[in-house]
This record gives C-alpha cells, sequence and structure tokens, in this order.
C-alpha cells in the first residue's frame, strides 16, 4: 500500500505541475499577483510529493521488498544497510528520481524565498521549473517508472554493481545531481527574464546565490567522482577524460564563467545578453550530459542507464527545451536594453576575458568529447579523443587564464590601471617564481613541467590572498588595523580568495603528479620492493576472507620508510557472486597530502603475484583544492547583500529606510 | 479500500495547495519597490568600493549616475503597476480554481491507472520470510492433527491412513509410518507401491535392517509387480545383508538395466555396487588410465584450438586435479583466463571450480 501511495505521489506530482506551469505563467502575463502567488504553495507541494515518493522507494530498499522490480534487480538482502540506501540511486529510475527530487527542491526553495526575488520573476522562474519537472516526471512514469511491480516476488535480489557499491557512490550522485540541476534554476530564471522581456542587475543578484549554490556542488561532486574512480576503478588515475566525466565537466566551465558574467552583469548591468546565454547553454550541457550518460551513446563505467528508448525520450525533452530557449532568445534577445560601459583594461574586462577563456575551453572538452560519436554515426570509424588531445588543446588555454585571475581581483571596475596592478602583483609572481627555480634545483633532471606548475599554484594562491592584503594594509598601518579591516571585506571578496586559491592548490597537485612514479613488480612473500618517493612494501600474506555479499583474497603489505615501519596497506581482488563480477580494491595509505596506493593484480604463473605500487605525491591537493573552492563559494552566498536590500513583504507600505551600511 | 481513501487524501492535500492561495483575497501589490532599494543599495555599495579602491573617483560618480538612472525606471514603472481586483481577475481565479480543482486529480489517476498496481501490497522481505516459515509450519502440524482426530472417528479410511504415512514418514516417525501403511493396506488392499512403502518404513523404523517382515512385504510387491524399483533395491539390501553380495549385485545391476536413465534412484544404486565392487573385486577401474589420459588430452587439444565452453574448461581443470597434475590445472585455468576473458559469468565458473579442486592452493594460502 505504501509503495502504491509512493508512486501515485509521483503522478499527483505531474498534476500538480501543471498546475505550477500554467496559473504563475498567466499569472504573471495578466500582472495577477493572486495567481503568481500560486507558484510557492504550488512549488513546496510537488516538492513534497516527490520527497514522500523518494522516501517510499528508500524505505522499500531498506527492507528489501523485491515485489518491486527496481529494488528486485539493483538490491539484494545480503547487502549492508549503506549499500542499500544507496542502491536508491545507483541505477537509472532511482537516481532519475533523485534528479526530480533535486528540481522539485530548487523550485520549492525559490518558491519559499519570498525576499530576494522580485514576484514576478519568481512566478515566471518557478512555472519554467514546472515545465521542466513535467518533462522529467513523463519520462520516469513513461519510460522509467521505478514502481513497476513484480509478481510473484523473487526471495533474493540481482544485487548493485558491486563497482557502484562504495561509500563514494553515497555522496557523489546526489552531489553531482544537486550540481546538475541546480543550473536548471538559473536556465528557469533566464528564461523567466526572456520571458518577461525585461533582465537587469536584479535579475543578476536574484540568480546569483542560486548559481553560487549549483557550482558549489557540482565542483564537490565533480571532485568526489574523481577521488572516487582513483580509488575504486584500480587505475591510480584521477581524471581520465572519459566522455561522461567530461560531461559533467561541460557545466562547470560554462557555470564557472557563468558565476563570473553575472557579477558584471549585477555591478555594471553589461553582459546582459551573453550572461542569459550562458545560464541557458549551462543546463543544455547539463541535460546532455544526461542524455550521453544515459542513452547508451556513451559506455563507460556509468553503462548501468543504458537504453534506446529511454535515450530517444531525453532527445526528445534536450530538443524541446534546448532549441525552445534558444529560440525564445533569439527572439527576445535583441529587444533587450544595453548596459553600462567599460573599458578593455578594467575589472568588467577581465571578467569577459575570464569569460572568453573558459567559454573556448568548454568548446575544445565539448568538440573532443562529441566528435568521436558523431564520426561513429556518419562513417562508422571508431576513433579514441584521450588524454593527449585534451593535454594539448585545453591545458594551453588554462594556463593562460590561470595567470590572469590575481589580474582580475585587483582591476577596478569601468577603468583599471594596469601598471599599477602588475605592480601590486609582482611581490606574489617574484615569490612564485623564486620557488619555481628552487623546486627545479632540487628535483634537477625531473620533469620540467611540474616545478613550473608548482610555481603557477602559488602564484594563484599568493595573488588571491594579494587583494586582501592590498585592501586591508598600506605601509605604516599596524597589524591590529590590518585585521580587522581584513575582516571588515565583504564576504563575496574573501569567497573569491577562498575559490582563487583553491584553484591554486589544485593546480599544485595537479603539477606533483608529474613527480609520482609507477612500478609493476611480481612479488613472493616476503618480497620488499620500492615504491618511489622513499617508501618500501614488503608483501606479508596474501589470504582470503568473507565479506557480506562477496569473497575476497586480500594481500597485505607493511611499507617502510628509511628502513622504519610505517603502517601498512591492503589490496584485494573481490568477488561478487551474485553478479559473478570481479572488482579490485585498491590500497591506500596517506603520509601528509602524499600517497601510497596499491593495487593488487594477477597471479604469476610461477606463483608470484603481480602488484601495482605507486607513489603520488601531494595527490590529495587536487581534492583539497576543489572543497576550498567550494568553500569559496559558500562563503560568497553568505555575502550581507543578499541579505538586505531586496524586496521584503509587500503587504504593508513599501519600506523607505535605507539598508544600514556594512562597514 | 484502504488504498483508495489514502489516494483521495492525497490528492485533496495536493489540490488544496493550490485553491489555498487562489482563496485569499489579498492586495499584494507588485513589489518593484524592491527594485528601487535594490538600485538605492548598489549606489551606496559604490561608495564603499570607492573607499576599497575598486574605483576612481571619476567612474564611481559615473556608475553613481547610471545606477541613479535605473533607480528612477524602476521608481516610475512602480506607480503605473498596481493590483487589479476587478471582474476579469475573479474570472481568472475562478478558471485557475478550476483548472486545479479537475486536472490535478484527473491527469494523476490517469497516470496511475496506466502504470499503477493498486492492489499489490507491500511485501518486505523480513515479513515475507516470517510468514513462510509459519506458513509451512502451521499447514504441516494442522493438517496431520486434523486428520488424525479424524481416523480416531473413522479408523476404517484406508485413504486418510494413506495420506498420513508419508508425512510421519518426513517427520522422521517411522513406527507411526509402518503403522500407518499397514492399516492402509488393511483397507484398501495390497498394491505393489503401497507394499514397497510399507517395507521400507519398517526396514527405516528397525534402523536400516530388513528384517523379515519387510522382506515379505517387498517379496509380495516384487510378486505382483515385477520391476518394482523400491522393493527391488531393498531385496538388494536384504540380500547383502544376508552376507550374499553376488546375488545383491546381480539385483541391483539388473534394477539399473531397467531403469530410465534419470530415474532418481541410479546414484544410490550406483553407490552400492560401488562399494560391492570395491568389497568384492578390488581395482579395475571401467576405463583405463590411458583411456582417460587420452580423452583429457583430447580435450585440452579441442579446447587449445579455440573450441569449448566454459563448462569444458571446467573439466579440463578437474580432470588434471583428479590425474595429480597441479601444473598443468594451473596452465589450463590461466590459459582459460585468457579465453575466456569476455565470458566473466562463464570464467567464475570455471575459477570455482578450480578453487574447489584446490588449483594453485600452494600459492594462495
Amino acid at each position: 500500500m505504501l509503495i502504491e501511495a509512493g508512486h501515485f505521489a509521483l503522478a499527483l506530482a505531474l498534476g500538480l505541475s501543471l498546475v505550477q506551469f500554467a496559473v504563475p505563467l498567466w499569472g504573471a502575463r495578466t500582472n495577477d499577483p493572486v495567481l503568481m502567488s500560486v507558484g510557492g504553495p504550488v512549488s513546496v507541494a510537488v516538492f513534497l510529493l516527490v520527497a514522500f515518493s523518494f522516501g517510499v522507494l528508500t524505505h522499500a530498499y531498506m527492507v528489501s521488498d523485491f515485489s518491486v522490480l527496481n529494488v528486485y534487480a539493483n538490491s539484494h538482502s545480503a547487502k549492508p544497510m549503506i549499500y542499500k540506501i544507496t542502491g536508491v540511486w545507483g541505477n537509472h529510475e532511482g537516481s532519475m528520481l533523485l534528479w526530480i527530487l533535486i528540481l522539485a527542491l530548487f523550485g520549492a526553495m525559490v518558491g519559499v524565498a519570498r525576499n530576494s526575488v522580485p514576484p514576478k520573476l519568481r512566478a515566471n522562474t518557478i512555472a519554467v521549473q514546472g515545465a521542466v519537472t513535467i518533462a522529467f516526471l513523463l519520462f520516469l512514469l513513461m519510460t522509467s517508472n521505478p514502481f513497476e511491480r513484480l509478481t510473484p516476488a523473487p526471495f533474493e535480489g540481482q544485487d548493485l554493481n558491486p563497482v557502484l557499491q562504495d561509500l563514494g557512490l553515497a555522496i557523489h550522485p546526489p552531489l553531482l545531481y544537486i550540481g546538475y540541476v541546480g543550473f536548471s534554476i538559473t536556465f528557469a530564471f533566464a528564461m523567466a527574464a526572456l520571458i518577461e522581456g525585461k533582465i537587469d542587475a536584479v535579475w543578476a543578484r536574484a540568480v546569483r546565490p542560486w548559481t553560487l549554490a549549483a557550482w558549489l556542488f557540482l565542483t564537490l561532486g565533480i571532485s568526489m567522482g574523481s577521488y572516487w574512480a582513483y580509488y575504486e576503478l584500480g587505475w591510480g588515475g584521477w581524471w581520465f577524460w572519459d566522455p561522461v566525466e567530461n560531461a559533467s565537466l561541460l557545466p562547470w566551465i560554462l557555470g564557472t564563467a557563468l558565476i563570473h558574467s553575472t557579477v558584471v552583469m549585477e555591478k555594471r548591468e553589461a553582459l546582459k545578453v551573453w550572461t542569459i546565454l550562458l545560464a541557458i547553454l549551462t543546463f543544455s550541457l547539463s541535460l546532455m550530459g544526461t542524455f550521453l550518460v544515459r542513452s547508451g551513446v556513451l559506455t563507460s563505467v556509468h553503462a548501468f542507464a543504458v537504453d534506446p528508448d529511454r535515450g530517444l525520450f531525453i532527445l526528445v525533452i534536450l530538443v524541446f527545451f534546448i532549441g525552445g530557449s534558444l529560440a525564445l532568445f533569439a527572439w527576445r534577445a535583441p529587444l533587450l536594453r544595453q548596459g553600462g560601459v567599460f573599458a578593455p583594461v578594467s575589472r568588467e574586462g577581465a571578467l569577459v576575458m575570464n569569460n572568453l577563456f573558459l567559454a573556448t575551453a568548454c568548446a575544445t572538452v565539448l568538440i573532443g568529447t562529441l566528435y568521436p560519436l558523431a564520426l561513429e554515426a556518419v562513417t562508422g570509424a571508431k576513433i579514441s579523443v584521450g588524454a593527449p588531445f585534451f593535454n594539448a588543446t585545453f591545458i594551453p588555454l588554462m594556463i593562460p587564464l590561470l595567470i590572469l585571475v590575481p589580474f582580475g581581483q585587483v582591476l577596478a571596475w569601468k577603468r583599471g590601471d594596469l601598471a599599477g596592478v602588475a605592480q601590486r602583483l609582482a611581490a606574489a609572481a617574484l615569490i612564485a617564481a623564486f620557488v619555481t627555480v628552487l623546486i627545479y634545483g632540487f628535483t634537477y633532471g625531473g620533469p620540467v613541467a611540474a616545478p613550473l606548475g608548482v610555481g603557477l599554484g602559488v602564484y594563484l594562491i599568493l595573488g588571491a590572498f594579494n587583494e586582501v592584503v592590498t585592501r586591508s594594509w598600506s605601509p605604516g598601518v599596524s597589524l591590529s588595523v590590518a585585521a580587522r579591516k581584513a575582516r571588515g571585506l565583504p564576504r563575496s571578496t574573501w569567497g573569491t580568495v577562498m575559490a582563487h586559491a583553491g584553484v591554486g592548490l589544485t593546480v599544485i597537485g595537479i603539477a606533483a603528479t608529474a613527480w609520482s612514479t609507477e612500478r609493476i613488480v611480481s612479488m613472493r612473500l616476503g618480497d620488499v620492493a620500492d615504491v618511489g618517493g622513499g617508501y618500501e612494501a614488503r608483501l606479508d600474506s596474501v589470504a582470503p576472507r568473507t565479506g557480506p555479499n562477496y569473497i575476497e583474497d586480500v594481500a597485505r603489505m607493511t611499507l617502510f620508510s628509511g628502513g622504519r615501519e610505517v603502517g601498512f596497506v591492503e589490496s584485494a581482488k573481490r568477488f561478487y557472486p551474485v553478479r559473478a563480477m570481479p572488482t579490485t580494491e585498491a590500497g591506500i595509505r596517506t603520509f601528509g597530502l602524499s600517497q601510497v596506493y596499491v593495487s593488487v593484480g594477477e597471479e604469476q604463473p610461477d606463483g608470484s603475484l603481480g602488484m601495482r605500487l605507486y607513489y603520488k605525491p601531494l595527490i590529495l591537493l587536487i581534492w583539497l583544492g576543489t572543497v576550498v573552492m567550494a568553500i569559496g563559494a559558500g562563503i560568497s552566498m553568505t555575502d550581507r547583500r543578499f541579505r538586505v536590500g531586496a524586496p521584503v513583504r509587500s503587504r504593508n507600505a513599501p519600506p523607505t529606510a535605507a539598508p544600514a551600511p556594512a562597514e | 479500500m484502504a488504498i483508495w481513501i489514502i489516494l483521495a487524501a492525497m490528492t485533496a492535500a495536493a489540490v488544496m495547495s493550490a485553491l489555498w492561495p487562489l482563496s485569499r483575497a489579498r492586495t499584494a501589490a507588485l513589489g518593484t519597490a524592491g527594485e528601487g532599494l535594490f538600485y538605492r543599495d548598489q549606489i551606496e555599495e559604490i561608495d564603499r568600493e570607492l573607499a576599497r579602491g575598486l574605483f576612481s573617483p571619476a567612474e564611481a560618480a559615473a556608475a553613481k549616475a547610471e545606477a541613479a538612472r535605473r533607480l528612477i525606471r524602476a521608481e516610475s514603472r512602480r506607480e503605473t503597476a498596481g493590483p487589479s481586483l476587478d471582474e476579469p481577475a475573479l474570472r481568472r481565479r475562478r478558471a485557475a480554481s478550476a483548472v486545479a480543482l479537475s486536472a490535478v486529480p484527473l491527469l494523476a489517476l490517469a497516470i496511475y491507472g496506466a502504470y499503477g498496481s493498486p492492489h499489490e501490497p507491500a511485501q518486505p522481505l523480513a515479513a515475507r520470510l516470517v510468514q513462510e516459515r509459519d506458513l509451512a509450519d502451521m499447514d504441516i502440524s494442522e493438517a496431520v492433527a486434523r486428520i488424525e482426530s479424524h481416523l480416531q472417528q473413522n479408523p476404517a479410511d484406508g485413504r486418510g491412513w494413506e495420506v498420513l504415512a508419508p508425512v510421519y514418514m518426513r517427520q522422521g516417525r517411522f513406527d507411526a509410518a509402518a503403522n500407518a501403511y499397514a492399516q492402509a493396506i488393511r483397507h484398501l488392499g495390497e498394491e505393489p507401491n503401497r507394499l514397497a512403502n510399507y517395507g521400507e518404513a519398517l526396514v527405516n523404523a528397525s534402523e536400516g535392517v530388513v528384517q523379515a517382515a519387510a522382506r515379505e512385504a517387498f517379496e509380495a510387491a516384487v510378486a505382483t509387480d515385477p520391476l518394482q524399483p523400491k522393493a527391488r533395491y531393498y531385496l538388494g539390501r536384504a540380500a547383502e545383508q544376508d552376507g550374499d553380495p553376488e546375488a545383491a549385485l546381480r539385483r541391483y545391476e539388473a534394477l539399473l538395466r531397467d531403469s530410465p536413465s534419470d530415474a532418481p534412484w541410479i546414484s544410490v544404486v550406483r553407490a552400492r555396487i560401488d562399494a560391492l565392487g570395491a568389497a568384492s573385486q578390488p581395482a579395475s577401474p571401467a576405463l583405463g588410465i590411458d583411456a582417460i589420459e587420452g580423452m583429457v588430452a583430447q580435450l585440452a587439444g579441442r579446447l587449445a584450438e579455440g573450441g569449448g565452453s566454459a563448462e569444458d574448461w571446467a573439466r579440463l581443470v578437474r580432470s588434471y586435479m583428479v590425474l595429480d597434475r597441479a601444473e598443468q590445472a594451473a596452465g589450463a585455468l590461466a590459459e582459460a583466463r585468457r579465453a575466456l576473458a569476455n565470458d566473466p559469468a562463464g570464467l567464475a565458473e570455471v575459477e570455482e571450480t578450480a578453487r574447489h579442486a584446490g588449483v594453485g592452493g600452494e600459492s594462495g594460502q
């Protein structure tokens, strides 16, 4: 009964989404505040219905109700409880339900956030969000119903793909989806602005926290996915330029551009048309990512969701929303009033450069991802565009962009002074150059790119904090006064500083991978092998072990550094009998920011064991940097301008009091 | 029925979320006031940014002028836009209410009607397992009790005894089973299967020894139906116990000859024959070791040429282990891994076999 109620809740949510779409839209067109006010409660109700439905499905997984086809196909009674729960979104139907849940959540949040969005814009935004919800609910109910029943119910399920039975799966997809789907709300804002025919700085400020939130989660989601692939797939790589990874990177790159262009729009009312286009394209790329992953066009780890029929349905949704929004854009954009003017050398100019580089980088990755697919479709030839292509195109685009980042932070609005800025950044650049030379000297004979990359990262971090220093301290000012001034800087400034410093950390982590070592050895019990980085590993034992739903052979190794024992690692070859699938569990030991990574291989004919031993210096910085970036976005979201100066409840007389000064 | 009440309540709540805001006769002004506030805030922010050096003074003045122009525009818009509470507005509200009241339930019911299964109960595994066990327990004990009480009143009901007897057998109550079969024979008459079952119950009751009464029952069964397999098997056992293995062997082999190849008792009979063979004529395997080796070599050759299923690989690995050639078994396993790289399920089967047979047992301790 509960399950059927959950199923019905989805159908009901579909009906209500229709109201969410039609009534506020009509209200906005006829200027009717009552009709517009329907959007808020209805969007909340849609969210509650979908949340109930999601809760019911989760409950079915927890109690192993195999009368639900989806549970039967993706769960197993012996699976640990945590993986029963994560299994809810470890499959196509459940992950689509999660997708819709987040879609509805963002709609409801806009519906509730009365004070930050002008009513007409809010009504139109909620309506557009309702339209997206309708499309995806139809898709879910008609092609991939998670509540399909199975009679008679079997007594055991088919288990979840073992690769996905991991804590990484508990975190990676929900974060990624919040990011992906979060950009649906910026899309909805953009469409709402086009429908209303009015785009201004108010719009930019209303949309900014949502963009930041989506970007924050997408950043964490991609980062988690990368770390998950790093330790779960057992190859020791952290980014493979796999099409599915690219599908998540593309909206991230454009989302980054969007964050920067909304700043220009909010402060100077420039770049309006471009910002709207970015908002549309970012969500379009999110949709395309969904389509690519789920249509069977791509085969990869994520292939659990493949089905051509669904692919067609998503393609229709894709064409409708992308085509429709671009058509509306083409029709309405020329009517928009142009905003402020600025000189090429200015903060606006720097942000335009940022957008140019990011858009070009995005196009590059897009071509690298889609070209092989298009070629295969047209000529049947299978080519693979891998890391060399992206390294040769993406990285050269990123380096000048990264060098420009600190400039953008220091330049003034409207007209900047390039020489003055260069002077202010000289210290950061000099220290970075010194660090580069120093490291190059110490690692003489090693890879040249690594010290340069580390230098770039150091420059980025120093350049980021340079803004704090120059804005709060000048010669003669006491340190305590400077500290107070620094604390008084707006949160958005601190957010920028943190995010850019995070980029610097990630750049250092990536550069340091050039120093990582890989040893492929075959070892017998008691053998000692050199790992690299001054570490040695001794193979102690290989023993079978039985897990809840798998059996494994565990190789245990003791690690030595300079002859002293510093710990142990365990790497295992697992076998999941229900799915008859083997997996490799890498053994990872962290030393500071560096890691020793061990992956057990095949047994050799002579009885020895194949082993891959990696030493990965500073590898954790890659993900730590992304976390710092996300923290930066979070700090920026709490900026005071998102809390005051926005419309207040309009029942009373319009307020006349000016907002309190911030500093 | 309850399900429909719940679904109806959910529908009502959903529709209410749309009707509630429509029913409030609120005269909400359009919040363009907020825009004015926004631009005022922006003008102040320009001052703050000027103080932090984000503007040169001249540019700040120009930017403020820009923001002020927008402020004026926003304020003028506010005066022209007012709330509308006229007749068309009320009509719109009624139309929207009608849509919410009709479209939401209709659409939900249509979609759910097409895809839902309202009468399907939830079936959590734990509850099902408990239920299943209870059902099994309750069924048998209840049925036995009912038949027993029935037989107490109608002891001459041979059918009742015949139904009860196999249940006693399964419960391990062999005396009771023998008694039940005896009653069945008395009231329903002698019949080869019934006699053989009676004899089997007697044998089990005397812990596997075929005593005189049982033997008579088997002989009576064979007298009517010379092919009755159970009786023939136990007669063989009787001959064994009498110290006449040759007679026993003859009986078993005759039974095998007359049995269809998929008869369930074949393996039991074979086991007896093997036991007797081992006892009487030591070491005369049906196939010479050479012949076995030849077959294995043939299999290996075929597999090497590329043909062969996962089962064949498993058989090859097992054969090598039986022949005590661990190294070749390990080699075969390695080859199987290569040959079956595209068939993980098949490979798993081979791996499983290899693990059981102990391939690579020395190294994988």
